[in-house]
């Protein structure tokens, strides 16, 4: 599927500036959006008539370190109507934050509490963010790439890795 | 098993009311593995089900990444490991698509039979289990053994009844062996009367459909913003299977329907299992008659272990890419791309991000039964009761290796 089959043009439009058209994808067409417009810009996507975005597939979080800015969150979007997908990437800063998108689609709640859990990644107003996969106490958020494969030394893990101050911890 | 805590104790005119926490699993046959429910109870009546998941993480996405892509294989497969190939599959076509390769087409059929019979395999426990689990214990026992007769297959094909790890970038790992594609017709032959057998055994009982019938109804907009797919989705009426809307491999040369049911609720999902085995049945015997003669694994030494072994022997050249490729793997272009299947649970996709080597930057399981557990805890399902949760966790079909990554 080409990026030209989907009518971006309106939403570049719309999000005058703010909202790019990413050249470099090549299986489906991908827009980067700038945190503060995420929400907007998913609304516009599902309830515009034409477009009809109405189906969140997955939320990802990546680890570009050390890069900066160091995130990303990217959303994988569905026009059930129109058999259309659509990727949504958002570059975030560290220490990362980012709005919920929950209001949006239901579905998020989950996928959102599974990138704070593995990324440490704020959703700004999710009803219920906590560690979905790890358990409360766990300290460090295990799939950034500073954090070692084996985990950190402790008295359940004598094999792993000896603690460094900051490295991949909470 | 269950512990029981209460929470607040109320005098009300009528006596004492009771707000009792409940917790169920993670070790209870109900839950389908390590799944623990905690059930905020008003008496009988569940106010709020809060999962807690993760009892069995194992960490699959940061193995990932210190994983060859030949070796991700067998990881992949412990993710619903009711349905092994189906996972194989939609990994390869990620890597595939980065590599710009595709396997040949006889691979691609068998990749597409195993897929439809691990899909069959899929079914068929929940089918029983789903009955079990509110009471019917017969069902159960009969699809047990008839998904023997799958496993005996997959052991055929691969020599492996559950791991299978039988697909590869570009391919598969061997040709089908002498004989098989008669056993699986004769397996289609004997199967489609089975299918019949349980639907005949539960479709009239009453009781089980006192169980089942309008429990855990999901509207089609609901289950839209809830994500959910497979046959979870087509059960509330939402016309939507990758392997008719985008299609993979090679399903745009098969003819078959899309199962869709009306009301959503925890019949229609099993209903729905059920008519998809018989579809699966109907495209397994196509694959078998239309597939062709021909490689099953693609012509590149630099991504595919020689499908002539004795060029080892012989050939120095065939013998240095056989050690690179075993001892670094090969290396796919940077570069992204996201690819989807319709896996018996759902739409299982694969997001790859490849930095240009051998082992992946950064790859993302989007696993249909993480999504598809969520609805339990939404109350735009109409869960009342305690035994109500159980017949709607069971017709969710979560499998907590997928859940759980």
């Amino acid at each position: 599927m080409m990026a030209s089959e989907v009518p971006l043009a309106k939403v570049l439009e719309r999000f005058g500036g703010k909202v790019e058209l990413d050249e470099t994808a090549t299986d489906m067409p991908c827009l980067l959006v700038p945190p503060e417009d995420l929400v907007e810009l998913c609304l516009f996507l599902r309830d515009d008539a034409e477009l009809q975005f109405n189906f969140l597939s997955d939320i990802c979080g990546v680890d570009f370190h050390p890069e900066i800015p160091r995130f990303m969150l990217v959303y994988h979007l569905v026009s059930i109507p129109n058999h259309w997908r659509l990727r949504l990437k958002c570059r975030l800063f560290d220490p990362p934050a980012a709005p919920t998108i929950t209001p949006v689609w239901t579905t998020a709640n989950w996928h959102e509490r599974e990138a704070y859990d593995m990324y440490g990644i704020i959703f700004d107003g999710h009803p219920d963010l906590r560690r979905l996969y790890m358990w409360d106490e766990f300290d460090g958020f295990p799939m950034r790439r500073d954090f070692p494969l084996r985990g950190y030394k402790d008295n359940y893990n004598p094999l792993g890795a000896t603690r460094r101050d900051g490295g991949g911890g909470a | 098993m269950t512990e029981v805590t209460t929470l607040q104790e109320t005098k009300t005119g009528s006596g004492y009311a009771r707000e009792v926490l409940m917790n169920l699993g993670p070790q209870h046959p109900s839950t389908h593995g390590v799944l623990r429910l905690l059930l905020q109870m008003d008496g009988e009546i569940v106010e709020r089900i809060e999962p807690h998941i993760g009892l069995l993480h194992r960490g699959t996405e940061k193995l990932f990444e210190s994983f060859t892509y030949t070796q991700i294989f067998p990881l992949t497969d412990r993710l619903d490991y009711l349905c092994p190939p189906s996972n194989n599959l939609g990994y390869a076509l990620a890597v595939e698509a980065l590599l710009g390769i595709e396997a040949p087409i006889r691979a691609q059929y068998i990749r597409v039979i195993m897929a439809e019979l691990a899909r069959i395999s899929g079914h068929l426990l929940i089918t029983g289990a789903l009955p079990m689990d509110v009471g019917a214990m017969t069902s159960l026992l009969y699809t047990m053994r008839d998904r023997e007769m799958v496993l005996d297959l997959m052991e055929m094909i691969s020599g492996v009844r559950m791991h299978t790890s039988f697909v590869r970038v570009g391919g598969v790992r061997e040709d089908l062996p002498e004989g098989c594609e008669a056993r699986i017709l004769e397996f289609c032959d004997i199967f489609a009367d089975r299918i019949l057998d349980y639907e005949t055994l539960l479709k009239n009982n009453r009781i089980f459909l006192a169980r089942v019938e309008n429990i855990g109804n999901i509207a089609a907009e609901d289950a839209i913003a809830l994500g959910l797919t497979g046959p979870n989705l087509r059960a509330s009426g939402v016309d939507w299977d990758l392997r008719r809307d985008a299609p993979y491999e090679i399903y745009d040369r098969l003819e078959f329907n899309v199962i869709t049911r009306k009301d959503g609720d925890c019949y229609d999902r099993w209903k729905c299992r059920l008519d998809e085995m018989r579809e699966s049945l109907r495209m397994i015997r196509q694959c078998v008659e239309q597939m062709p003669k021909g490689d099953f694994l693609v012509d590149d030494p630099k991504i595919a272990f020689p499908v002539d072994k004795d060029l080892l022997a012989h050939s120095m050249e065939t013998h240095i890419h056989h050690f690179e490729l075993a001892a670094y793997g090969f290396k796919v272009p940077k570069g992204e791309v996201y690819t989807a299947i319709e896996a018996p649970k759902g739409e299982l996709g694969y997001y790859l991000i490849s930095d240009g080597s051998e082992k992946p930057f950064r790859l993302k399981v989007r696993s249909p039964s993480f999504v598809n557990l969520q609805a339990l805890t939404e109350r735009t399902t109409n869960v009342k009761y305690l035994a109500d949760v159980i017949a709607m966790l069971g017709s969710l079909d979560p499998v907590m290796g997928e859940v759980d990554k």
